[in-house]
């Protein structure tokens, strides 16, 4: 796996922490705690989404059956 | 006798023909007073040879007829028939002169049943897949929601891949697509594309699969109706969108894919998000996250609030109660006062030192003395006997 999380398990855990935040019963310091995180999450997600662009490759196989991936030429 | 036939003399080995030229001689005749005709019969008989060449009978009531198709012309076809099956074949009637036969060289062969063949075909191979529980919609697999690999398996030159970069393009530029070009139709397509849907287990952290192509006819649609293309299909570790490009008939490798989409297009779509609506949601779960705390720390507050609350009146209480034992005290300290006692007619005498003095031995002749009465102090002396 990549060392950064995937967009699907960012979102996961914004919206772990979106509903913690509205139904647990945490202390402040908790509440304030997981707050930063979900922000943080938040702004990650947004970067990535606004950031990216498409990238279309093509995977050749050889006879031997090794792969090689290249930028398609459409 | 001019006109009687001359039996012997054409029995002499001049007037006799070679079975070679009688059968040379009856095949021309045959071919140019039949030319290739429809021919409607029951299959019997029906063998495919190791060559690939299918032999059989056509029969009727009345007569049967040897027919042979050969393998350039059987290959485009599904599936054998079967004895018993109603045909219509086209074909050249001919004599196979090596071994004196008259039979049909057969280039076209229709079932008279609905669908025909092909219809056979793929029911005898969707059978196939039930029995292994290939066909159980509890293996469909969910797709994924943000997916981020993304491979194509299709026509490096069609439409539907030109349709597929394009959709995922515009709906979810997070995306990275993997072509995986392939033939989809003619000699060697299912080859080709049993090889590519192994390829897909060997990307990395693949999120989701395309397979397809675009619309086309039966024929060119039925390399996704082979029994192990689908199998193929069943077999990728990660769910697959099926699209070929056709409404109407559903193809088995629709039937075995995780999500069938009727065109490539439709299949980018089921693939991935739209970026929009992604971000949009990013913005509701951004002011749920502002809410949730807000809500927190109001809870937080009033908690506070109820504490001050009973802390207030605990005080409260308390100095209620202090209070009245304060008055209380302070009404017996009045009642103790000595002030008090002077109210009542009686005075306090004290020597100029401040003693009180309470007993006759201290009043000494001539002594002067202050005397404390209610309103006030009166300067006093003892009488000199």
């Amino acid at each position: 796996m990549a060392s950064e999380p995937s967009f699907t398990r960012q979102l996961e855990r914004l919206e772990e922490i979106v509903r913690r935040l509205e139904g647990e019963d945490l202390d402040l310091d908790e509440a304030l705690k997981l707050f930063e995180e979900g922000v943080e999450r938040l702004r990650e997600a947004r970067e990535r989404l606004s950031a990216a662009e498409a990238k279309v490759k093509q995977v050749l196989s050889d006879h031997a059956g090794k792969l090689r991936v290249e930028d398609f030429d459409g | 006798m001019g006109e009687s036939l001359d039996l012997f003399g054409a029995a002499s080995p001049e007037g006799a023909w070679t079975v070679g030229e009688v059968t040379r001689q009856a095949r021309a005749v045959l071919e140019a007073r039949l030319g290739p005709l429809w021919v409607r019969g029951e299959i019997s008989g029906f063998k495919a040879w190791q060559s690939g060449h299918w032999y059989f009978a056509l029969r009727d009531r009345t007569a049967q007829l040897r027919c042979v198709m050969f393998q350039k012309e059987n290959r485009r076809l599904p599936a054998p028939p079967a004895d018993g099956m109603q045909v219509f074949v086209f074909g050249r009637p001919t004599l196979w002169e090596e071994k004196g036969e008259f039979r049909l060289t057969v280039v076209e062969l229709l079932s008279t049943e609905r669908g025909g063949l092909w219809q056979l075909a793929f029911e005898k191979a969707k059978a196939a897949l039930q029995k292994d529980g290939l066909l159980d919609p509890a293996r469909k697999r969910p797709l994924p929601r943000y997916p981020r690999r993304i491979a194509v398996v299709t026509s490096k030159d069609g439409a539907a891949l030109r349709d597929i970069i394009a959709v995922t393009s515009r709906r979810w530029p997070l995306a990275e697509l993997f072509v995986l070009a392939t033939k989809v139709q003619g000699d060697g397509a299912e080859d080709a594309i049993c090889r590519a849907l192994a390829v897909l287990g060997k990307i990395a952290r693949l999120d989701v699969a395309i397979v397809g192509r675009g619309g086309g006819s039966r024929e060119d649609l039925w390399t996704f109706n082979a029994e192990r293309v689908a199998r193929a299909v069943a077999a990728v570790p990660v769910p697959v969108i099926s699209a070929v490009g056709h409404e109407t008939d559903v193809t088995l490798c629709d039937l075995v894919a995780d999500h069938r989409a009727a065109t490539p297009s439709a299949a980018a779509e089921a693939a991935t998000p739209e970026w929009s609506d992604v971000a949009a949601g990013l913005t509701h779960l951004g002011e749920r996250l502002a809410r949730g705390l807000g809500l927190r720390a109001t809870r937080v507050a009033q908690r506070i609030d109820r504490t001050l609350d009973r802390l207030g009146g605990a005080l409260t209480t308390r100095l209620e109660r202090q209070g009245h034992q304060l008055a209380g005290l302070g009404g017996r300290l009045d009642a103790l006062s000595p002030l008090k006692i002077l109210d009542r007619g009686y005075s306090l005498a004290r020597d100029p030192e401040g003693h009180v003095l309470k007993r006759v031995a201290q009043f000494s002749p001539g002594l002067a003395f202050r005397l404390r009465v209610t309103d006030g102090e009166v300067a006093a002396r003892v009488a000199k006997s």
